[in-house]
């Protein structure tokens, strides 16, 4: 297992990584907590009324866990992908590469501050939603586990993003032109049995799905899908994305010549 | 067992330019050696290599005894980098940068702050130490670099043109500190492009060219191969011509500086006995260029040659 040495240096690149996006929590805090507000006051209060129940629940109750889940995937993967980057573009990833720092708890680290800043984040939007509406959480342990695997899932997929670009543009590509459609289609604002049978099918293939509606079932005992499903996805992704990081982190890729 | 022993290593570029041809080197511990060559020669190719930083294409680095490849933690604990280019980040404070740096090599927060503390004092950064290292100067941002790779007080400490851009006064208190560590016993590696600064400063050297080491030895004895020497005359008079000076090479710049080369077996007293006898008075002489430098040239000349 890791030494204690390997131990310090994790603390220090998690408590790098914390300092870093609280220090500038108006680019990373303030903005979802805006934005997710707009989404509570115009779906949930203004148009909400007028859809009424969706699944037995109250439009903007059903689309909370939703936007919460949603502020947390951008935030974990928008956390490493700019802090990875940002340490390949100004070089100071190269910090880390001289020590003895095992790649997997570079990689650890990096995961760390995302899973973190989605939590806090995930923390953020949660306390916007009690001003519009009561949460009711049916099960912590699903609704907590679901928020720790999504995170990691989005901060593995930033890493690899980051690993890969090679300019400012790159890192906005994927957020814009893949994540963005597929939590817009995965759930957030309706239930798949309102799809065509057809678009249902479409829509079971985007793992974004399963993570919305696992936590909407922790939060509000609803779900499109089933709960186990959802789970294996979540840690077939994690293995996976683990699995190539590390595999891309050894070697070197993006970050030695 | 070498501080740093680098058997047939090669790079390739992934754009296909062959940055190192079979570079063996050896350093010794407790040395102060230089590596010298000209731009684009494989100075930071080499060194990226060692520390982790550039993937090698063929050949094996050993660092005090440990292989970079099976031992790779360990090798890299030895070793403190001070990089060509800057490399931390611009907004976080020098003591930020300093102490993270020490967290990365397994140093406990409360010690690590201690330590940089006192090498950020030494380097003269104390005052700047809480603000945004972007704020510092380029001399100050080269020496932020250096308490950063004495963090973990590596046994062997490698830099890459660490006086580049830095001022003349503080070029010297630099070197001060490097011989000051040096005989504590922490083996040095240098590049740089001042020849003056490694004929002062180093024991050993080797000098690369387009990928391949073409010297490798001891700075004496590469200075003793230096056969002749080329002097600036400055006169007290000014004299039309040059007159014949037997068995010196011998030009007239302006009609008050002459310029002289001497042979290593020819005694500078020979040339003085012919200006009594021409009553021709000198003020001053110097060599026209480093000693170093002089063999350095002549070293790459015949290398390209050779090509
Ligand atoms: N990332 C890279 N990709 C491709 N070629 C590179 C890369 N880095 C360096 N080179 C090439 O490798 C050769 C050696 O470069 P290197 O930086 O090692 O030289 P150097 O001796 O440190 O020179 P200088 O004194 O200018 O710092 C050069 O021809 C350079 O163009
Ligand atoms: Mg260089």
């Amino acid at each position: 297992m890791y030494t204690q040495s390997t131990l310090i240096a994790l603390y220090t690149i998690v408590r790098k990584e914390i300092s870093r996006f609280t220090r500038i929590w108006v680019q990373t805090i303030l903005p979802p907590a805006i934005s997710m507000t707009l989404y509570f006051v115009i779906f949930g209060s203004l148009i909400g009324p007028r859809i009424g129940m969706m699944n037995g629940f109250s439009y903007i109750d059903y689309i909370a866990p939703g936007i919460i889940m949603m502020s947390i995937i951008n935030n974990s993967y928008a956390n490493v992908v700019s802090s990875f980057f940002g340490a390949k573009f100004q070089h100071h990833i190269e910090e880390m590469l001289v020590a003895p720092i095992p790649n997997s708890i570079i990689l650890i680290g990096f995961i760390t501050g995302g899973i973190v800043r989605g939590f806090m984040v995930g923390a953020v939007v949660t306390l916007v939603a009690l001003f519009f509406t009561e949460l009711n959480i049916h099960n912590l342990g699903i609704t907590i586990a679901v928020v720790f695997m999504t995170s990691v899932v989005f901060s593995l997929a930033g890493l690899i993003n980051a690993i890969f670009a090679k300019k400012f543009d790159d890192i906005s590509i994927i957020p814009t032109f893949v994540l963005t459609p597929l939590i817009y289609l995965g759930g957030v604002f309706y239930s798949i049995d309102m799809l065509p049978e057809f678009w249902q099918t479409v829509s079971s293939f985007n793992p974004i799905l399963y993570m919305v509606n696992a936590f909407r079932y922790g939060m509000l005992g609803e779900s499109d899908i089933n709960i186990t499903t959802a789970f294996l996805i979540l840690t077939l992704f994690t293995c996976v994305l683990f699995t190539v990081s590390l595999h891309l982190l050894n070697k070197g890729v993006g970050i030695k010549h | 067992m070498s501080a740093l022993e680098i058997n047939n290593l090669n790079k390739v570029y992934p754009n296909k330019l062959t940055a190192l041809k079979n570079v063996d080197l050896k350093v010794s511990q407790g040395d102060f050696f230089a590596l010298l060559g000209p731009n684009g020669a494989g100075k930071s190719t080499t060194i990226g290599i060692i520390c982790g930083l550039v993937n090698k294409t063929s050949g094996s680095i050993k660092v005090f005894g440990h292989d970079i490849d099976s031992e790779n933690e360990a090798a890299k604990a030895c070793i403190g980098i001070v990089p060509q280019e800057i490399n931390f980040s611009q907004f976080e404070t020098p003591l930020d940068i300093v102490v993270n740096q020490g967290g990365y090599y397994g140093i406990k927060r409360s010690i690590a702050l201690q330590r940089a503390k006192k090498y950020l004092d030494k380097l003269g950064l104390t005052e700047k130490c809480h603000e945004p290292s972007r704020q510092l100067s380029g001399g100050m941002k080269r020496r932020l670099m250096i308490a950063r790779a004495l963090i973990h007080e590596p046994k062997m400490l490698i830099l890459d043109e660490p006086t580049a851009g830095v001022d003349v006064e503080l070029r010297r208190s630099m070197w001060d500190f490097l011989v000051e560590i040096n005989q504590q016993g922490v083996t040095i590696v240098l590049t740089t492009h001042y020849l003056e600064e490694a004929e002062m400063l180093c024991k050993n050297i080797a000098i690369i060219d387009q990928g391949k080491i073409i010297e490798n030895t001891s700075m004496k004895i590469l200075l003793s191969n230096l056969n002749k020497e080329t002097f600036i005359i400055d006169l007290i008079s000014p004299i039309e011509s040059l007159p014949e000076l037997n068995g010196f090479d011998a030009k007239l710049i302006d009609p008050l500086t002459m310029e002289v080369e001497i042979e290593r077996e020819k005694s500078i007293n020979d040339l003085f006995k012919l200006f009594s006898t021409y009553n021709i008075n000198v003020c001053s002489m110097r060599n026209k260029s480093n000693r170093l430098e002089e063999l350095f040239l002549d070293l790459l000349d015949s290398n390209s040659k050779e090509d």
